[in-house]
């Protein structure tokens, strides 16, 4: 029995479809978190410097321990959907790797910056907001889609906690077939198809860097 | 949420529980250790491929690396799992599916995942090396091969180190892989006791058992970042470098 029917490829393309949907959604909150967490381990010291130590706790908790605990852990805890649940251990996880890659950045804009831009009367945020951030993200775009291709592979992880993405959506379609040469025709799709999406950012994030070098 | 969290019982029959925790915990530093060094051979082999003159060995190289970078580990292990048994059987002619254990499909799911990383960083490493460093050695009647392994790979581990010590880091963290298909690796039996008692504190311990062997090597990736920026400097051999002057 063919298992490339119509009804089962558009089942196992809903599953590709919630991947995205995971991946970009938990792309987005992580940057934002991050960022957020970056600024403050950088710049809360003196007085506020009891928050840095928490984000750095934060960050290194997050470092040393595997994503599929955290998954696994939200599941336990969190009601709700699973696409809810998946950005939210996602977002967990994946901000505090953001948080040093922004820091990178950050470290990375010249003293000089700041100094003329609070010569120039930019407070705090506003200096943040249009002149150091914007040269930060510049410089940290080939980290952070590095990052995106990790955080759509290991959205395949949530197969753990029978979230239907693409890869769980295509294991299930596996379970009607017990003829090897189909399973095997079924898995050169599913590793095609995050190949082609992984390999297609890092293309574009390799055309970025030559540019930017070029420039 | 989270109830239960302080409820000394349920911490009491966690501890109790211990035994499982203990026993993955060793599964999972088995796995990660032959994964290492599985990974670590194979990704100096492929390094060392990507910046030969040979164009099929530097293809191979590629080809590795950027399949194995650009699909999931969780999607590689699967297909060991579950198609891996019945590919040997019709590749060996067995006469029934060959059964893979689970710290066979762990030690190889992630030593040839991160062999692709590791490879990646030996081949920055070497290009971070000089060219004229070759020509000098060759210059010297050193073979290529000697040139590499006397050489330039010796030169490398400045620079490599720090990614490497964290390639094991992520390696470790992606043993857990093997709760996916029931490995009774510290993930899978952590899990396994939440899901018997419903105690949250399961989680917890993996977290902290985790941590115990991911933290130090945290720490070293740090220290050994901090350590190759600084400049060497020259070894004082008394007779040989010239004295240092003193300061008027």
């Amino acid at each position: 029995m063919a298992i490339f029917t119509p009804a089962n490829v558009s089942f196992i393309m809903a599953g590709f479809l919630k991947t995205i949907e995971i991946s970009v959604l938990a792309i987005i909150c992580s940057v934002v978190l991050g960022t957020v967490l970056a600024l403050i381990k950088q710049y809360c010291t003196g007085k506020l410097s009891i928050f840095k130590w928490l984000v750095s706790a934060y960050i290194e908790l997050f470092r040393c321990t595997p994503n599929l605990l955290w998954i696994l852990f939200i599941y336990f805890t969190v009601k709700g959907s699973d696409v809810f649940i998946s950005v939210l251990a996602f977002t967990l996880f994946t901000s505090a790797v953001m948080a040093e890659i922004v820091r990178g950045g950050l470290n990375s804009i010249p003293k000089s910056q700041f100094e003329a831009a609070k010569s120039q009367g930019f407070g705090f945020f506003a200096s943040m907001r249009y002149i150091i951030l914007p040269q930060t993200f510049k410089t940290i775009i080939p980290a952070l889609f590095s990052q995106c291709t990790t955080v759509i592979k290991d959205s395949s992880y949530l197969a753990g906690i029978n979230v239907m993405e693409f890869m769980f959506s295509a294991k299930v379609v596996m379970g009607y077939t017990t003829d090897l040469s189909q399973v095997l025709l079924l898995y050169g799709f599913v590793f095609l198809l995050y190949f082609a999406l992984n390999f297609g950012i890092s293309l574009v994030v390799r055309a970025y860097q030559r540019r930017v070098v070029a420039a | 949420m989270l109830d239960g969290l302080f409820d000394p019982r349920r911490w009491q029959i966690t501890l109790a529980s211990m035994d499982s925790f203990w026993q993955g915990f060793g599964f999972t530093l088995q796995v990660t250790i032959a994964g290492l060094a599985i990974s670590l051979v194979l990704g100096c082999i492929l390094g060392v491929f990507s910046t030969t003159r040979s164009r099929i060995l530097r293809a191979i190289s590629r080809v590795y690396v950027e399949f194995f970078q650009n699909t999931p580990l969780p999607v590689q292990v699967f297909f060991y799992y579950m198609a891996g048994p019945r590919v040997l059987q019709a590749i060996l002619g067995a006469p029934s599916p060959v059964r893979l254990s689970s710290f066979a499909i762990g030690a190889l799911g992630v030593g040839l995942y991160h062999a692709a990383y590791i490879s990646e960083v030996i081949r920055t490493g070497i290009e971070s090396v000089p060219r004229g460093q070759m020509e000098a050695a060759q210059s010297q009647g050193f073979t290529r091969a000697q040139a590499y392994m006397l050489i330039i790979l010796p030169q490398t581990f400045k620079v490599i180190l720090p990614p490497l010590c964290n390639q094991a880091l992520n390696l470790v963290k992606n043993t857990s892989v093997l709760a996916l298909i029931a490995g009774g690796d510290l993930m899978y039996n952590a899990d396994n006791f939440v899901s018997t008692y419903g105690y949250l504190q399961g989680y917890i311990m993996a977290c902290v058992l985790y941590f115990i062997i991911c933290f130090p090597l945290a720490l070293l990736v740090q220290w050994l970042e901090k350590r190759s920026k600084v400049r060497p400097r020259a070894k004082k051999i008394p007779g040989i470098t010239p004295e240092p002057t003193k300061e008027a």
